[in-house]
């Protein structure tokens, strides 16, 4: 037996089963009730619900408007957190605290918002609508609400990590030779781009399940733009749990298929570069660049 | 012992508060109610402490009619339940909560007040809208909430159907596709009834909004009497809001006799006369006549007359498969 490493915080024991209950009351018991009440149904029954016509496009609408959305904060959600972190400029402060809002917003005040926004009628609306973008009542406008729903996400897990990379790594790569793109795709993107990861698979599991902003600017029409919650508030509606609880599980299960593929893409690029600091990288760029 | 002495006291803090009335009543209620029981409670309270000596606090839950009747079915104890569509009550009797001949324990179809699906239109009715065919002409735009989520849609969706069956040589086939045309002019399906109505009205999308007759005076205390013009077709639903006692939980409660007298109240002149001032259509014909300005006459149907009744409306046409998921997808 080899002695007990030292650890800052003692009490390891205890702040393990605390987890373990902490996670289990709050994670795997409603998750199991859910999947229990659905294994009611059998798996065949399960596929017919989720097989539908009307299931199909909903599951299409809902994955695509969230991957898109979640796909837009990841570039604009990058280009907000370097400019957050990288630039001083007046009201900065201001703009850091706008970023967390979406999360604060009611969100169904944010669906109510943005339909009366992009509107034929509103603010945006009537100057989008003569050049033929209709965005309130239509797929799209999914895509705009999911969006302002999981900005803060990207920005938010991005951050942290521009700080950390400090400019001197930058310049340091600048005075080996690197070119400003150099610098960016090798230097700093793959330091960003774990985290980049986590912010889009944050945003889009959030995405997949947003319900109250989407339902008032979607439009809600059968085949074209109706989501899956909203399905499965429709069977609620007939009182049809077991049903509601088949299109649930379906969707979780496919959530996290997606959000596991994201977790080991994360874990690949994390470990590729773990062993290289980023200024042993620089310099073997540089190198590179010469030879 | 010391945490678990000041929880005892805690949990007995709320328990003298709550008995300071003699009574507490909780009436768990549809969406849009809030007007009608904000100020009937208070009428009640007065009644029922003169007749009895007893004070009643009363309290309202307000949501989604089938929302809060899931509700009371997983353990919110109400003592009555006041809703807008009978399936949602039918839930709970066959739930055992309330009583399977509810419909029976109260005059009316256990409905005190009813309303009736109209039309309204911009102001001038620029669209020449004036009944249910005009909704199906090609180029008119009409805006509804959600067929199968809303009882607003549900109603809408229901009175067309019950129109077109009423004409020469309507049956079911020729319902279906005259409502399948009436849904083809709908560029969205709100939320529900207040997002429909926002949508018509704010974001002036659309040629006519069906709605309840009691929403069109909302309406005009919102956006002003002029934006708009109310129609009635010639056959429309009379919706009714039928209430029940919640058996299981009166008789935990010791709270029957209070509950009964909140609900019969609901029938006395005064009970009518506010549902009049809200309004809704009261069921007294006196008051009906003395508030003709706000009720003119119009030809309607109930839900039991023309689909036997609330339950077999929604099973054939709202159900998984039923005629609205036919119009949608063809199979």
């Amino acid at each position: 037996m080899s002695a007990p490493a030292h650890r800052v915080l003692p009490g390891f024991g205890l702040a393990l089963g605390y987890t373990l209950v902490y996670l289990s009351l709050l994670i795997l018991l409603p998750l199991g009730g859910m999947i229990l009440k659905a294994s009611d149904l059998g798996f065949a029954q399960i596929i017919e619900i989720a097989s539908g016509e009307r299931a199909l496009a909903a599951f299409r609408v809902t994955f695509l408007a969230s991957l898109l959305a979640a796909s837009i904060n990841a570039l604009f959600g990058l280009i907000v957190a370097w400019i957050l972190v990288r630039y001083p400029f007046p009201g900065k402060r201001l703009v850091d605290a706008l970023v967390d809002l979406p999360f604060a917003l009611p969100t169904a005040v944010a669906g109510i918002t943005l339909a009366t926004l992009y509107a034929g009628n509103g603010w945006l609306g009537s100057h989008l609508e003569p050049l033929g973008l209709k965005v309130a009542y239509t797929p799209l406008g999914i895509v705009v609400a999911l969006t302002f729903v999981t900005l803060p996400f990207v920005v938010r897990t991005v951050q942290p990590v521009i700080e950390d990379i400090e400019t001197e790594v930058e310049e340091a790569a600048a005075s080996l030779g690197a070119s400003r793109w150099q610098t960016f795709s090798r230097i700093i993107f793959p330091a960003l781009f774990p985290a980049l990861l986590t912010g889009f698979a944050l945003a889009f599991a959030r995405a997949l399940g947003e319900f109250g902003s989407v339902i008032f600017i979607a439009g809600n029409l059968p085949l074209i733009s109706e989501i899956v919650p909203l399905l499965i508030i429709s069977k609620l509606e007939q009182y049809d749990v077991l049903g509601a609880t088949a299109l649930a599980v379906v969707m979780l299960a496919i959530s996290f298929l997606l959000l596991l593929a994201i977790n080991a893409l994360q874990w690949w690029t994390a470990n590729r570069h773990k062993n290289v600091e980023p200024l042993e990288a620089a310099a073997a760029q540089a190198k590179g660049a010469q030879a | 012992m010391i945490r678990s002495r000041r929880l005892s006291l805690l949990l007995l803090a709320f328990a003298t508060s709550a008995a300071l009335a003699d009574v507490t009543l909780l009436n768990a209620s549809y969406d849009v109610a809030r007007d009608v029981y904000k100020d009937y409670n208070p009428m009640f309270q007065k009644y029922w402490k003169a007749k009895t000596g007893e004070s009643v606090e009363i309290k309202q839950s307000h949501g989604g009619s089938s929302k809060q009747v899931r509700a009371v079915a997983d353990g919110l104890e109400a003592d009555v339940v006041t809703m807008n569509q009978a399936n949602d009550i039918e839930f709970l009797a066959d739930k055992g909560l309330v009583a399977k001949d509810w419909t029976k324990k109260f005059p009316n179809n256990a409905s005190p007040y009813t309303s009736a699906m109209v039309f309204i239109v911009r102001k001038g009715n620029p669209k020449g809208i004036k009944d249910w065919s005009d909704l199906a002409a090609p180029g008119t735009q009409i805006i509804v909430p959600h067929p199968k989520n809303t009882g607003n849609g549900r109603n809408t969706y229901l009175s067309a159907w019950a129109w077109a069956l009423r004409q020469p040589g309507g049956s079911d086939k020729t319902a279906q596709e005259f409502v399948g045309k009436l849904l083809k002019n709908a560029p969205l399906f709100a939320a529900g009834g207040r997002d429909a109505t926002t949508t018509f009205m704010q974001r002036r999308l659309g040629d006519v909004l069906i709605t309840f007759e009691s929403e069109a005076e909302m309406i005009a205390k919102e956006f002003g009497k002029g934006e708009f013009e109310v129609i009635y077709p010639s056959l429309t639903m009379q919706t009714e809001f039928p209430v029940a006692i919640v058996e299981k939980v009166v008789d935990k409660k010791n709270s029957r006799k209070q509950a009964q007298a909140y609900l019969d109240y609901l029938w006395s002149a005064e009970g009518q006369e506010n549902a009049a001032q809200n309004y809704l259509r009261p069921r007294d014909a006196e008051l009906l006549k003395k508030y003709a300005a706000y009720f003119p006459p119009v030809k309607t149907f109930t839900v039991d007359e023309v689909f036997g009744s609330a339950n077999k409306a929604f099973a054939t046409h709202f159900k998984d498969g039923g005629t609205f998921d036919q119009i949608y997808v063809a199979k």
